[in-house]
């Protein structure tokens, strides 16, 4: 048989999604479809000040308006969204005192996504925000994080204690009419993480949220905003698994991140949400809009994403570069196999003078699936000496796979600089051979060479989450779960 | 042809090996028997079917044996993954050495020689001990450090390439060691320190076979056999001198022959 055709067998999933098991656990899920007065009762049910309800109800008139985009290099069946409940949580107390107050059985499945939460288990140098569906159930190291006056938790505590904050920021860099899945997301949002760095705080650890959808016909809609203030700084890391079924579940968050002066923000995300079966059956939908806006002098946002989950990958990490100076980066791997579809890339919007973006960006394509890159560099009239690099491999496996490159340029500032670089390469017949002649097996060869494609991106990731990006990218393709 | 009795068994036996890819004939009986201590050299023209040999050996996926067999160590290799043969300890030493990007050749090299290690039973090197290993060994093919740092022969030259393919042969001590034009694109320098490598490497309990054009590489590793191939067939087979004669006669002299069996 020829390595072509092993290739194909190899990048064919033969174990199971690891993540893919769902929680017994009872629901509290209201009536599907969405109309006004859902919306209303989402925000009743989490007691909600007017502002953020009239907030919700702009949102849904925009919602109401617009057309859902088909631009993008992907197909699916048209979304019914009367038939998706938009509320879903596990029954249980309003809101926890502690840890050991939460349903065992959810600390449990967090243990089993290897994200433990409990006291004596939990990781030592993470923070963690752990969302079951609809609502976030714990924050891990609340008190220690607060005493250097970080807030950390659900963006629903904030907007019962820090009401001023989400007031002032929530929906000031992606707002509400920014596209179809953003003003659906303003409406309906239910939860997400929230985060608040004060002046001249250098966050003392790492946060992270993990989104973990479990019920097959509610949809997520998360929202995270994460404010650094004047010469701060914060890791924030971002994970996503969801069970195994044979429908469609829709994810559109939303993330917003602010940097003020000096302020600097790392984003760094694994997403694995299940990708449906080998013949394109079932998986998440994961239509999101992530922007982070670089308000102050020299601040910088750096996205850094891997994407190897959902049946549809459609995000574009982006930077808004208002502040002079400031700093964007985007990095991203992005692999797809069997039928999945993505559609991903970022948009460096250089506004303010002396700005600077790095565009590293890594497609891998096996099985049938298509993977599109797709970005926007745009310089701006004020963005004078601003520069950006930008790079955009992309990797094919076998030969029923594609890969496209979308770049979109646009200069109004003659002194500027934009650079872009891509290319296109195939694992081939004898490179495999190589490895193999040398005791490699033919799965850890491919393996190897994926990993050494995405060395660039990998190298930005915190030190655990490489590690873990890596053992998942080859868990992808060889379907060998360890 | 090696008529006269050994005193162990044969490391590599071909026999009677037809072979062809896309339904193109390339190999049509050929035969050949390595025994612990031997070195065979198989000369011919470009596409008399020498390379195509040497990675039906090795279990290059892209061709069909039609008949006949290979055995190794007694067994029959056939049916074994091109990684089981080099863990087993057949190894190949490309005309061509494939770059890996962004793969570092010290990691390479390290799951390379863990995967024979494995198979031999002896303990896998973690990265501190497979770095003093592998000091040693550059030494055998006068290789800088810096080699391990950069990615599987990309930006090599050519003779950097060859080297790295012995320095694998040196860290895998293979059974035996099929070498396939090692010699081409070396200056003279390059060729005594790839020839006195594979020398020392080399010993009573391996065996190899050089594939070249060239008498240059067989002045310095003297073979015990000579094979001349063309058109898929082994033709003649002598001693070292049959190379030399070869190098003064040309390969129009081989076109006489006909097949001796």
């Amino acid at each position: 048989m020829a390595n072509e055709n092993l290739v194909k067998d190899v990048v064919r999933e033969k174990e199971p999604y690891k993540y893919g098991f769902v929680t017994d656990i009872e629901t509290e899920k209201i009536a599907k479809g969405l109309n006004e007065d859902i919306v209303k009762l989402i925000s009743k049910k989490k007691g909600e000040p007017n502002f953020l309800l009239n907030f919700r109800l702009k949102a849904f008139k925009k919602w109401q308006k617009m057309k859902e985009p088909n631009w993008a290099e992907i197909g699916y069946q048209k979304i019914d969204y009367q038939d998706i409940i938009y509320y879903s949580a596990p029954k249980q107390k309003e809101k926890l005192s502690s840890l050991d107050e939460v349903d065992p059985k959810l600390l449990e499945t967090f243990d089993k996504l290897g994200i433990p939460l409990t006291e004596q288990k939990k990781l030592t140098n993470v923070a963690v925000d752990a969302v079951f569906d609809s609502v976030s159930i714990a924050t891990t190291f609340r008190e220690e994080l607060a005493e250097h006056g970080v807030i950390f938790c659900s963006i629903s505590e904030a907007v019962k204690n820090h009401p001023d904050l989400i007031e002032k920021y929530l929906g000031t860099v992606v707002p509400a009419s920014d596209n179809y899945f953003a003003a659906l997301n303003s409406a309906v949002f239910s939860d997400g993480s929230f985060v608040y760095i004060p002046k001249g705080v250098t966050c003392p650890m790492d946060l992270s949220s993990y989104f973990r959808i479990n019920s097959g016909d509610s949809g997520q809609f998360e929202r995270t905003l994460i404010i650094a203030e004047e010469s701060s700084s914060v890791s924030y890391l971002e994970g996503c698994t969801a069970p195994m079924f044979d429908t469609n579940t829709l994810h559109a968050a939303v993330v917003e991140l602010i940097a003020l002066d000096d302020a600097s923000i790392k984003y760094s995300t694994v997403q694995n949400w299940y990708a449906g079966n080998e013949k394109g059956v079932g998986g998440i939908f994961n239509f999101v809009t992530k922007r982070g806006k670089c308000l102050g002098k020299r601040s910088k946002i750096s996205w850094s994403q891997v994407e190897t989950g959902s049946a549809i990958t459609w995000k574009y990490p982006s930077c808004l570069l208002l502040g002079e100076e400031s700093v964007g980066e985007f990095y991203s791997v992005a692999l797809t196999n069997n039928l999945q579809q993505a559609d991903t890339g970022t948009k460096m919007i250089h506004i303010g003078p002396k700005t600077k973006s790095t565009i590293v960006s890594k497609g891998i394509s096996a099985g049938n699936s298509i993977n599109s890159y797709r970005g926007l560099v745009k310089m701006g009239t004020k963005a004078a000496g601003s520069r950006n690099y930008s790079q955009c491999d992309s990797m094919l496996i076998g030969d029923q796979a594609s890969a496209n490159t979308f770049p979109y340029i646009k200069s109004q500032q003659p002194n500027s600089e934009i650079e872009h670089e891509a290319s296109t390469c195939r694992i081939s017949e004898d490179q495999l051979f190589y490895l193999q002649s040398r005791g490699i097996e033919f799965e850890e060869a491919i393996s190897m060479m994926v990993s050494g494609f995405c060395r660039d991106v990998f190298n930005q990731l915190p030190m655990e989450f490489a590690a873990e990006a890596d053992k998942l990218l080859s868990l992808k393709l060889e379907g060998s779960v360890g | 042809m090696q008529s006269k009795m050994k005193e162990s068994d044969p490391i590599l036996e071909v026999h009677n090996l037809f072979a062809s890819t896309d339904n193109l004939p390339i190999l049509k009986g050929v035969s050949i028997n390595v025994y612990p201590g031997e070195i065979h050299a198989i000369m011919g023209r470009n596409g008399c079917g020498k390379s195509t040999l040497s990675k039906i050996i090795a279990g290059h996926p892209s061709y069909n044996i039609t008949n006949g067999e290979i055995k190794f160590s007694g067994e029959k290799i056939s049916s074994l993954e091109p990684e089981e043969r080099a863990q087993a300890g057949i190894f190949l030493g490309f005309q061509y050495p494939i770059e890996i990007p962004g793969v570092s050749n010290l990691e390479f090299l390290r799951v390379s020689t863990n995967a024979r290690r494995k198979f031999l039973n002896k303990e896998e090197l973690d990265t501190f001990d497979f770095e003093e290993l592998v000091k040693e060994k550059l030494e055998l093919v006068k290789m800088d450090q810096a080699f391990l740092t950069r990615s599987v022969n990309q930006g090599f030259s050519g003779g950097e390439k060859k080297r790295n393919e012995i320095l694998q042969m040196a860290l895998l001590e293979p059974k035996i060691a099929i070498l396939d034009e090692t010699d081409s694109g070396l200056d003279i320098d390059a060729l005594r320190i790839v020839a006195s490598g594979i020398k020392k490497i080399s010993n009573a309990q391996t065996g190899i076979i050089l594939i070249t054009h060239y008498q240059r590489l067989l002045d310095e590793i003297k073979p015990n056999y000579v094979h001349v191939m063309a058109d898929g067939q082994i033709i003649k087979t002598g001693g070292s001198d049959l190379a030399l004669e070869l190098e003064k006669k040309g390969y129009e002299w081989t076109d006489n022959f006909v097949k001796e069996t």
